[in-house]
């Protein structure tokens, strides 16, 4: 459904991406792991076109990703996203976020948007807070209103860039719980995360990433238990023994 | 004092005369530099390097010539390119234009103090720019830009006296014609002060009012 073939992308002299491939098949969930900088996020932020990239491809469901092309709108509508810092639109309520694009963007009528709205926020727990503004939630709340209003648009994919960095500790929880959910209904997903625990339980494959090539993937369990490459058995140990390895 | 209150009465049905020139002028030239300042401040921000460059330009030019001028070069240089306004029209017109510059610019900071994330959500969501701008970026802007969008109004409201040197016969001028004919230099020019406080006081309380609304509560 996605493919990334030989992808290249440099912001100024800094080469990003060094050759990124992989591809993503229908229902299939991947965390992408990694330390920072190692151009995880850029990789989610190509795929819906949001940054440009130099070399390579870049297709989902056959169609070349290419930002400044008319088709990009389309894949958008196919591939949502959900940021690290939310970005929720301030001036509009719960329900308005979630129904904004059905209706701006697809031109669904209100009465039915509204209704569909409703539903998804009762999936992720909200249900009593469609008419709050963003600004009165916490941040676990407004991750989850983000994914109601990436799931509001009818996505194959969601892309989750660090979904959890930017919340305080004992919010990440209700917002993994929504993912699971998710999961087990057979969404498509790539998950750039620091959150091993849940990439080892949630995900299919695990991608490691480091200085914008993949340095080793494969079934997560598998792979997270028992990593092969040095890199990955090094930011491992850091992730889940923070202290010890200082 | 019993004089200037028999000047007064006898002074302020003229002078309301060019109250109400002032404050059509006002209005006028308020929306065509509103509507000309956002298209310039879109034009800025599009990213379009034609676009931006063009509106840059032209925002510099305007703001490197004193509006007296641009009025004279509007009132009396365009009749003969063939193009023939009354006053009023010219007056409206130029102010709109000059002013635009300073609109834009401050819309222009508006827009780009918006959060880049809202941007990229809004994008992410299949929103091509325009409905970025309208649905996204504008109404959050609105907020940053309305204060000195007020005060740049109390601007023009005094800056349209500079439209009596085009012989439009506005609040300043109708004050300067009383004058020089009755020779009742103090009554008159008090009057006309007070005419324009009376006008520009209240906006100020207005901006007050939206710096106060705008800068607290919402972040």
């Amino acid at each position: 459904m996605i493919q990334l073939q030989d992808v290249h992308k440099s912001f100024g002299s800094n080469h990003v991406l060094r050759g990124f491939s992989m591809a993503i098949t229908k229902g299939e969930i991947v965390c992408i792991i990694g330390p920072s900088g190692s151009g995880k996020s850029t990789v989610l932020r190509c795929i819906n076109g949001l940054e440009s990239y130099e070399g390579g491809t870049i297709h989902v469901n056959g169609t070349l990703v290419d930002n400044k092309a008319k088709s990009i709108v389309a894949i958008r509508q196919n591939v949502s996203m959900v940021f690290q810092r939310f970005n929720l639109f301030p001036h509009r309520s719960v329900l308005d976020n979630v129904t904004e694009g059905p209706v701006f963007v697809k031109g669904e009528d209100v009465a039915s948007a509204q209704r569909r709205g409703r539903e998804l926020l009762a999936r992720v727990g909200l249900s009593d807070k469609e008419n709050a503004f963003p600004r009165e939630l916490s941040g676990g709340q407004q991750q989850r209103v983000a994914i109601a209003r990436a799931l509001a648009m009818e996505p194959q994919a969601i892309l989750f860039d660090e979904p959890t960095s930017a919340l305080d500790p004992e919010l990440v929880g209700e917002v993994l719980a929504v993912m699971r959910d998710l999961a087990k209904e057979g969404m498509t997903m790539i998950i750039v995360t620091h959150e091993i625990a849940f990439a080892r339980e949630v995900a299919d494959r695990v991608i490691f990433m480091d200085q914008g090539v993949i340095v080793e993937q494969g079934p997560a369990r598998a792979t997270l238990a028992h990593p092969s490459h040095p890199r990955t058995q090094d930011f491992l140990r850091r992730v889940t023994h923070p202290i010890e390895s200082e | 004092m019993q004089k200037f209150l028999a000047d007064a009465a006898e002074f302020i049905p003229i002078l309301f005369q060019g109250v109400v020139l002032t404050i059509g002028l006002t209005i006028g030239s308020l929306v065509i530099s509103t509507l000309l300042g956002l298209v310039w401040a879109l034009m800025r921000v599009s990213g379009v390097w034609v676009l931006n460059g063009t509106a840059k330009l032209f925002v510099n030019f305007i703001r490197g010539i004193p509006i007296i001028v641009q009025l004279f070069y509007i009132y009396f240089v365009l009749p003969d390119l063939g193009i023939t306004l009354t006053a009023m029209q010219a007056a409206i017109i130029g102010l709109g234009i000059a002013y635009s510059a300073y609109h834009s610019e401050n819309f222009r900071a508006g827009i780009e103090a918006i959060d880049h994330g809202q941007i990229e959500a809004a994008q992410s969501i299949g929103m091509g720019w325009w409905m970025v701008m309208r649905r996204v970026i504008l109404p959050q802007a609105i907020r940053i830009v309305l204060p000195p969008y007020g005060n740049i109004m109390i601007m023009m409201l005094k800056d349209s006296s500079q439209a009596s040197t085009i012989t439009v016969a506005e609040l300043a001028m109708q004050g300067k014609l009383i004058a020089s004919s009755t020779f009742k230099n103090t009554s008159v020019f008090t009057l006309v002060a007070l005419m324009y406080l009376c006008m520009s006081l209240p906006l100020m309380a207005l901006v007050t009012y939206l710096e106060k609304r705008f800068s607290s509560g919402q972040r």
